[in-house]
């Protein structure tokens, strides 16, 4: 444990007006911790102003509508795993959140987090990014609105303001008629932070493809829909040459790296394949 | 009734249950500060200053260096070489330099990044080849620790006659033991009363030995106590003389209880690692494929220190030629130096290693020869009569064809493999089933025990209880139980009236290390002997006959120790007859007995991520006799796990001789959802000379799962695999390159 | 320094902390139950494992104000005079080897019990995967808990 707590002020907020209050002085938020804390224990974390954000009521629940699914900030990745609703209507999610670490990760840690934190082998992000999933965010100022797809600006930069939290995720229930498909590639099978990881939904007509929407983490600096291979496979047909053609197309979507965990060469040709597997699925 | 052989409880259980059992971190002095390592981040140069940053109150900080060592700065071990705290040279990444205390532990870490070493860099070498080269010179006269060369018959001329010469090079990479509980100390020090430390480790008297000569002490005035003890796996063999030296030196000069413990990232970095080897092995089979001649050459990265890399290389050198019988053998190796933090034991010290070269290589030939891999292999196991490769004749029954047997029939290897090589030809999931046949010797090689002259007692206290007393410290594989019962039953007693003593070298007299797989064979005997000494004792003093009661006992204790005194049974070491070794021609009977084993793997290939899943695994092994069916099952599964992660997750990254990836989160360790249900079968023909008529099988089981493993994946992918361990990306580049 | 009350194994307590203490080091130094192991500090290994309100978490990970008013259940509450049966089956099948990863093995199997009552192997494998044993290589863990009945 290498945190020298002095450096450190961590205080809760009663409320959701006092936590933007304490974000606009300059405190950081986090509820969870399962991302945070691991740099505190590292002694990794800047010094500073730390608020607790995890007894707000406003950033709880999840609310279903016909039209809507609304995810407070605060739901962690098993209560997302174990709702029947949810994961029938937005398999991927489902899936994502009962892949991340093990548990007692899943127990504590958030949709908001993992978002706000903006790891680029993120779990969430690819599958909020297929499900076209809007981002709502509240400062002092109100609430805006983001398409999620313009929340993630670069490495570890995202929309959000330092006076701004996540409120919540929305997504629209209108998958029921397409494939769903979800593929991490991690280096062990549990509590593993992953080399690849691949969100695809694909809805066909006589294996003709009529919408695709394909998203990777892990393989760039953020998140990223493959607006190559799905500009080039919608309204194609599913044969072994255009799925071939997908999969070198891919190359001009994600930019995986050598890193500590894995090379570029692995990450790219794995992602190829995971490609491949999916086209092949939905075939 | 006989409680060797059945699954008593452990004994140490419930504590550890209830979670009342103390490990080191668990204790608390008071009075009591901490301590930190400050260690240098250059791999191999001269230490020109040290300086300390502004930031913290220095004044504050108790603060030792090689200046401040009362005694000798080395760490007696086997070579004078290893210092506790470098003075003028750094020789690898983490090297000690500095040692600071404080009161308050996380500020103690704040002060730690405040130290700046200035280091004139020298150029470092950091793998074999480089060491061999000696790009660099950074060891003795030439980078060597130490040689071994082994000659059976005449090689040259064998080849020569050869039907087939099959050629291989087989590389294994460092692996971490990432015990759960990391290395920890407690010391108090002080010229007057001399010094105590409590810590975790397996072997109190490495620690007594190495603790003497740093502060001139005579061996009275150092006690070393062992505390409930978080696995060990050879991690914690030699390395706590290092942590207990400086925990003691903090305690030294501060007059404090001083406490270290390291966190997982600096337990990681600074300690040691099983040695990375390299092996070319050429084999000749003669026109009915039969081995006729071997040449190997065997080669282990010792890292900057020699430390224990002699005794691992002996070990890797004699388990090099298997359970085989050839007439014509040549091994030569070599461990070398490097600029790594200095490599150590783990579970299988050097067997592990060269097991792998010639397991790997055998499947190798059979591919060659257009053999059976396990028809090869059974055809040259080696029979009672016959002459193993470091010399020794085997005199004794061995059970190896049936063992390998068994594991063929409990596997289903033939009918799997057929079954195999028709599901792959579709899909992108590859099955592969995959064999390794080999033996572990158990206890110290050749005079080894011998020169360790081990002694273990048995004492009847006051509380009417018969203590063990054996520096053989529990660490997880049942030392505290399996002495219980065997103990209970050379004396006829129940388990609930043994005690095993925690070892203290202030309470018990050195039956050598917990190591080797010796604990159970070896030191089980003593313990035996021991029982059997303190009745005799009674015998003759006529306070029991020759036939007895549990209470007729019980009640001889109590007149013995009320009208004569102390009772004790001793027993001290003496080799076997039938084990005869010469040090000096390197050949002989290099072990007691040996366990005999064939294991097999199962896995799936998934060819579109490279990842490999071991889906079943048999262990078969002969043993001597299952003193503890539970723990001796445990046991085997556990090194099973271990194999595994050697195999296909473990892998040591390295930048400039230092571990990067050290961090569980990037150290891949299998989770139950990677290791499938291990089958374990024993098979059973007692050692006299073993406690119960047991071998050794701490270190077996980590011999046999990366060779059987890789077999199988190379059957499944028909690839040749050389290397562990093999990680998808790894994996990825081999298909790719056999691809065009 | 904040005041922190937690129930802790049925008994409440108030302790003074540092608000962003981790609840492992309250429980181990503040509390003095040292049962709960810190194996890796990162989440990784389970050693750290309690049950925080009826649900397992890694107690390395839980800064201590988090945890205020909430109610704690280590390795010592599992059992009062005799063992549980949980901790009882660990005993009969070699479920513990070193001990130290077991108090975090033994929370984790409690929430997984808790949780469903006829647990296949494939559940507790999965259940565990967040705690890792070095000695064991986690068969007789399993069993363990696949013996341990229908109490908890």
């Amino acid at each position: 444990m290498r945190g020298y707590l002095p450096d450190y002020t961590f205080e809760s907020a009663n409320s959701l007006k006092e936590a933007l209050s304490f974000c606009e002085a300059g405190a950081k938020a986090f509820a969870g911790g399962t991302d945070l804390m691991v740099l505190f224990e590292a002694g990794l974390l800047a010094p500073g102003k730390y608020l607790d954000i995890s007894r707000l009521k406003e950033l709880k629940g999840i609310k279903n509508s016909k039209t809507q699914v609304t995810l407070g900030a605060l739901t962690t990745y098993s209560q997302i795993r174990n709702h029947l609703i949810l994961t029938k209507q937005f398999p991927i999610l489902g899936l994502a959140s009962r892949e991340v670490g093990a548990l007692a990760i899943q127990n504590r840690g958030t949709i908001g987090g993992n978002i706000a934190n903006a790891s680029p082998a993120a779990d969430f992000p690819p599958g909020l990014l297929v499900y076209d999933a809007k981002i709502q965010l509240i400062s002092t100022e109100g609430i805006r609105t983001l398409d999620y797809s313009r929340f993630h600006l670069g490495y570890k930069k995202t929309e959000l303001r330092q006076d701004e939290l996540v409120l919540s995720v929305s997504l629209k229930p209108e998958f029921q008629k397409y494939h769903h498909f979800w593929r991490k590639v991690g280096n062990r099978r549990a509590q593993a932070i992953s080399k690849t990881m691949m969100a695809g939904i694909a809805k066909t007509t006589k294996k003709t493809i009529q919408d695709i929407r394909i998203a990777f983490g892990s393989v760039g600096p953020t998140a990223a829909r493959c607006y190559h291979v799905e500009s080039f496979l919608k309204g194609k047909a599913i044969n072994t040459q255009n799925i071939q053609e997908a999969k070198q197309l891919l190359s001009k979507d994600i930019h995986p790296i050598d890193d500590i965990r894995s090379t570029g060469k692995y990450r790219l040709r794995v992602s190829q394949n995971v490609l491949e597997e999916f086209l092949c699925g939905i075939g | 009734m006989s409680w060797v052989g059945k699954s008593a409880l452990r004994k140490e259980g419930e504590k550890k249950l209830r979670g009342i059992a103390k490990y080191i971190d668990d204790i608390s002095f008071e009075g009591m500060i901490y301590g930190t390592t400050v260690r240098s981040s250059t791999p191999r140069g001269i230490l020109k200053k040290i300086e300390f940053l502004p930031g913290v109150n220095w004044d504050e900080f108790i603060k030792v260096t090689a200046q401040d060592i009362p005694g000798h700065n080395y760490v007696a071990l086997i070579e004078k070489d290893q210092p506790f705290l470098a003075q003028e040279r750094i020789n690898h990444p983490e090297e000690p330099v500095m040692l600071l205390a404080h009161a308050n532990k996380h500020l103690l870490e704040k002060a730690r990044k405040l130290v700046k070493l200035h280091v004139e860099p020298l150029p470092p070498v950091f793998n074999i080849e480089d060491s061999l080269s000696q790009k660099a010179l950074v060891w003795g006269k030439n980078n060597i620790f130490k040689s071994y060369s082994i000659d059976r018959g005449d090689v040259e001329t064998a080849f020569k006659k050869a039907f087939v010469i099959i050629e291989g090079t087989y590389e294994t990479g460092a692996q971490e033991q990432l015990y759960i509980e990391p290395n920890g100390v407690l010391a108090i020090a002080n010229p007057q009363e001399g010094v105590t430390v409590w810590g975790s480790m397996q072997c109190p008297y490495y620690v007594h030995k190495a603790l003497l000569p740093l502060f001139d002490l005579p061996p009275d005035k150092v006690r070393v106590v062992q505390a409930e003890t978080g696995g060990g796996f050879g991690g914690k063999e030699e390395y706590p003389s290092v942590i207990c030296g400086h925990a003691a030196l903090l305690a030294w000069k501060s007059g404090r209880p001083v406490k270290i413990i390291y966190d997982r990232m600096e337990d990681m970095v600074a300690t040691t690692k099983r040695h990375p080897s390299k092996t070319k092995i050429k084999i000749g089979f003669d026109k009915s494929n039969k081995l006729i001649a071997m040449d190997i050459d065997f080669s282990i990265d010792g890292g900057a220190y020699a430390t224990l890399s002699s005794v691992v290389l002996s070990r890797g050198t004699l388990h090099a030629s298997g359970p085989y019988f050839c007439p014509n053998i040549k091994i030569r190796s070599r461990a070398v130096a490097t600029n790594c933090p200095p490599h150590g034991a783990f579970r299988g010290f050097g067997a592990p290693q060269s097991i792998f070269a010639l397991e790997k290589h055998l499947d190798l030939c059979a591919k060659k020869l257009n053999l059976d891999p396990a028809i090869l292999r059974k055809s040259n196991l080696i029979k009672t009569g016959e002459t193993l490769g470091c010399g020794q004749v085997i005199k004794e029954k061995v059970r190896i064809s049936e063992v390998v047997e068994r594991a063929l029939q409990l596997s289903s290897y033939h009918k799997k493999r057929k079954l195999f090589l028709k599901q792959n030809s579709k899909g992108p999931l590859k099955k592969g089933i995959g064999l390794s046949v080999f033996m572990h010797g158990a206890g110290f090689t050749g005079s080894g025990e011998t020169f360790l002259a081990s002694i273990a007692a048995i004492r009847a206290n006051e509380a009417g209880k018969l203590e063990v007393l054996t520096s053989n410290t529990e660490i997880g594989q049942g030392t505290n139980t399996i002495f219980s019962q065997m103990t209970a039953d050379a004396l006829k007693l129940d388990l609930k009236d043994i005690e095993v003593v925690q070892p203290d070298t202030s309470k018990v007299p050195n039956s050598g290390p917990t190591v080797a797989s010796r604990t159970c064979m070896v030191v089980g005997k003593l313990v035996e002997q021991a029982a059997q000494d303190l009745k005799q004792k009674l015998i003759s003093a006529q306070l029991l006959k020759e036939k007895y009661t549990r209470s007729e006992f019980l009640a001889a204790c109590k007149r013995y120790r009320k009208e004569i005194g102390e009772l004790k049974g001793i027993s001290q070491y003496k080799a076997p007859p039938h084990v005869v070794w010469d040090e000096q021609k390197y050949q002989g009977d290099a072990y007691g007995a040996y366990a005999w084993a064939a294991y097999v793997a199962e896995t799936t290939t998934d060819l579109r991520t490279f990842e490999t899943v071991v889906d079943n695994f048999w262990a078969v092994q002969e043993v001597g006799k299952v003193i503890n069916p539970t723990l001796a099952r445990g046991q085997i599964i556990g090194g099973v796990a271990q194999g595994i992660g050697y195999a296909l997750y473990e892998d040591v990254v390295w930048h400039e001789g230092k571990m990067v990836n050290n961090k569980m989160s990037n150290y891949i360790m299998p989770t139950t959802l990677d290791t499938p249900d291990i089958d374990v079968l024993f098979l059973e023909l007692p050692y006299a000379y073993g406690g119960g008529g047991s071998k050794g099988i701490g270190e077996l089981p980590l011999d046999g799962p990366a060779p059987a493993i890789l077999n199988a994946m190379d059957f499944a992918l028909d690839l040749e695999l050389t290397q562990i361990p093999t990680t998808p990306e790894r994996l990825m580049e081999k298909i790719e390159r056999k691809t065009p | 320094m904040k005041k922190i009350t937690l129930t802790v194994n049925g008994k409440k307590v108030s302790v003074q902390v540092h608000p962003f203490a981790r609840l492992l080091d309250v429980i181990r130094e503040g509390l003095e139950l040292t049962g709960t192991k810190e194996g890796c500090g990162e989440g990784e290994c389970g050693a750290c494992s309690v049950l925080l309100d009826g649900e397992l978490v890694n107690s390395c990970l839980v800064p201590v104000l988090q945890a205020n008013g909430k109610a704690i259940l280590t390795v010592e509450g599992l059992s009062k005079k005799s063992l549980c049966p949980l901790q009882k089956s660990f005993m009969k099948c070699g479920g513990a080897q070193c001990g130290i990863c077991t108090p975090g093995m033994l929370i984790a199997s409690q929430a997984l019990k808790k949780k469903k009552k006829r647990l296949s192997p494939k559940d507790i494998r999965e259940g565990l995967a967040g705690n890792l044993c070095r000695c064991t290589g986690y068969s007789q863990i399993i069993e363990s808990i696949q013996k341990s009945g229908d109490r908890t």
